[in-house]
């Protein structure tokens, strides 16, 4: 094992009662200090991967490494690394913030630190609730008593279960930065969300998981530049009815009002193709009033992947 | 071991039971008085003595066995039917504990709760009948045994259930008619012959004997066969919850 890798899933499988394959040989590496979030639809196979490297659900097959521990043989070694934030919110309703908090270090065999538990506390901004019982917080405090609960005990990894699922932005950003601040930390962040906005903002790698199998692994700026194609919107000073003929070998897509042309292209190749065309439009006597560019967003990217993957 | 991770579960687990400490000690305690009004004053009036003991000091054995084995099983059940309610269950599956150390957690916080209620309910019959305890230290076993094997019963009724309604199932479709049968309330020997063949079957006969024995040195069944009987019970009990952490029946997907 890379001494860089910190998660390391070789075949993982997992077949439920009934014969239904969640994993199907999951191979997956996550390396320390990384944030990798684990797209897929729903069904897909995020949480049952999750919850069998967590120790919630044995493994049908395949192994699992945490830290250079088996989760099945060395689940001792191998739990004690990692933190798990439940995609459901489960806390005891009448316990208060601090006791369920220090439950959770307790249960990892740490003794109790006061001074920890203030220290993630205060950094959730859950401090000044620490005496209230968790029926009391809004769902959002909820979340974060969750997160504390998984800190408590110093993990090295952390499992982000769509942590911010149904929250609203302001504390979806909030999270965010909480997520920044445990990487600034060490803290390794495996994330599974349904917001494509979330991983394309914070994460460092992503895992597209569909039908129980990993379809790609990479890094997210090079997923992006590899699969993302990027359009040039022209925007002309006065309408045309077609493309002109000189310019058919762009491609070009025009607007139902002839005012623009859109030119697709990719940046991957030796040229883009972008100055020939002006050229061509200027040959042509086309007076540009705008140009602009987009580029593929994650969110398109993932729907064209599982389409493939589909297919 | 996670010693650790065990006084974490029981802590918390101890917790719950003090958050609610009037309403956990006050309803057994009425529950025994009643019976003692009814069973010891109305109906005890008529019956002057059972084996060479007092009436009403005759049911004091048999209404602790009765609480402490109702309180083991609801404590227990509840303690880990909960989490599971909630789904909190997942911070245990997730822990660096294994099944000896949930369950030493759980059953042990279940039998000192059934442990402080049958000490609570000595001291309420104190009030009144004058008790007897012939061998202290054979009383004390047969508490301490019958709180953890019926708390360990327990714990798999609380893995088992999936509703609250199953939760109640067994205690009150199973155990109460077993403790009443069982001779908490009269000597097997006060049966017809027929019937007392009948209840030499009801395993709580031999607990309940057992416990009466360290009292008044009187027992229906040998001694022996009372411990051999929770000795077996416990293992019994042990042996289920091995195959359920074993297999994660109903816990683990």
């Amino acid at each position: 094992m890379v001494m860089t890798e910190i998660v390391k899933v070789k075949g993982l499988r997992k077949v439920y009662e009934g014969g239904f394959e969640a994993l199907k040989g999951v191979d997956l590496t996550i390396r320390q200090g990384e944030i990798l979030a684990l797209l897929g639809p729903n069904g897909a196979g995020k949480t049952t991967l999750i919850s069998a490297l967590c120790g919630i659900t044995s493994p049908t097959g395949g192994t699992a490494l945490i830290g250079g521990h088996d989760i099945v043989t060395g689940y001792r070694a191998a739990r004690r690394l990692v933190g798990l934030v439940p995609q459901e919110i489960a806390l005891e309703p009448f316990e208060k913030v601090i006791n369920t908090v220090r439950f959770s270090r307790g249960l990892f065999g740490k003794k109790r630190d006061d001074a920890l538990i203030e220290r993630i506390l205060r950094q959730l901004s859950l401090w000044d609730k620490r005496e209230s019982r968790t029926r009391e917080l809004s769902g959002g405090m909820k979340r974060r008593v969750l997160i504390a609960k998984a800190l408590v005990h110093e993990p090295r990894v952390l499992f982000l279960d769509e942590p911010t699922a149904g929250v609203d932005v302001e504390l979806r950003r909030d999270m965010w930065k909480i997520v920044e601040g445990l990487r600034a930390d060490g803290v390794t962040i495996i994330l599974t969300t349904h917001y494509i906005e979330e991983a394309e903002a914070i994460a460092d790698r992503i895992a597209v998981i569909n039908g129980g199998e990993i379809l790609l692994t990479e890094n997210k700026t090079d997923l992006m530049r590899r699969m993302g194609a990027k359009t040039l919107r022209i925007d002309l000073r006065d309408p045309v009815d077609a493309v002109p003929p000189a310019l058919a070998e762009y491609n070009l897509s025009r607007t139902d009002d002839g005012h623009s042309l859109t030119y697709t292209y990719d940046t991957r190749g030796e040229g883009t193709g972008i100055t020939r065309l002006l050229q061509a439009l200027a040959a042509e006597g086309l007076a540009l009033r705008d140009i602009q560019t987009t580029q593929s967003s994650l969110e398109e990217i993932f729907v064209d992947l599982i389409k493939e993957g589909a297919a | 071991m996670n010693f650790p991770a065990i006084f974490a579960i029981y802590k918390y687990e101890m917790f719950r039971f003090f958050r609610t400490l009037m309403e956990s000690l006050l309803s057994p305690v009425i529950s025994t008085s009643l019976y003692f009004v009814v069973f010891g004053a109305a109906i005890g009036s008529r019956i002057t003595e059972v084996e060479g003991v007092s009436y009403g000091a005759f049911i004091v054995p048999g209404l602790i066995m009765l609480s402490v084995m109702t309180q083991g099983i609801s404590n227990a059940s509840f303690g880990i039917y909960f989490p599971k309610f909630i789904g909190t269950i997942y911070e245990l599956l997730s822990a660096p504990v294994n099944f000896l150390e949930i369950v030493i957690g759980y059953v042990g916080a279940a039998a000192t709760k059934a442990l402080l209620i049958g000490a609570v309910i000595l001291l309420t019959a104190h009030f009144f009948v004058d008790i007897q305890i012939l061998h202290p230290g054979a009383m004390i076993a047969f508490l301490l045994l019958t709180c953890i094997s019926f708390s360990l019963f327990g714990f798999i009724i609380g893995i088992w259930s999936q509703n609250f309604q199953q939760l109640q199932l067994i205690p009150l479709l199973v155990i109460t008619p077993l403790v009443f049968l069982g001779g908490a309330f009269y000597s097997i020997s006060m049966l017809p012959v027929g019937w007392q063949t009948v209840a030499l079957f009801n395993p709580v006969v031999y607990l309940i004997s057992g416990f009466r024995w360290s009292f008044f040195g009187a027992a229906d069944v040998p001694v022996l066969a009372s411990l051999m009987a929770i000795g077996l019970f416990t293992a019994l009990c042990m042996g289920v919850i091995w195959w359920i952490f074993k297999t994660g029946y109903r816990i683990k997907s």
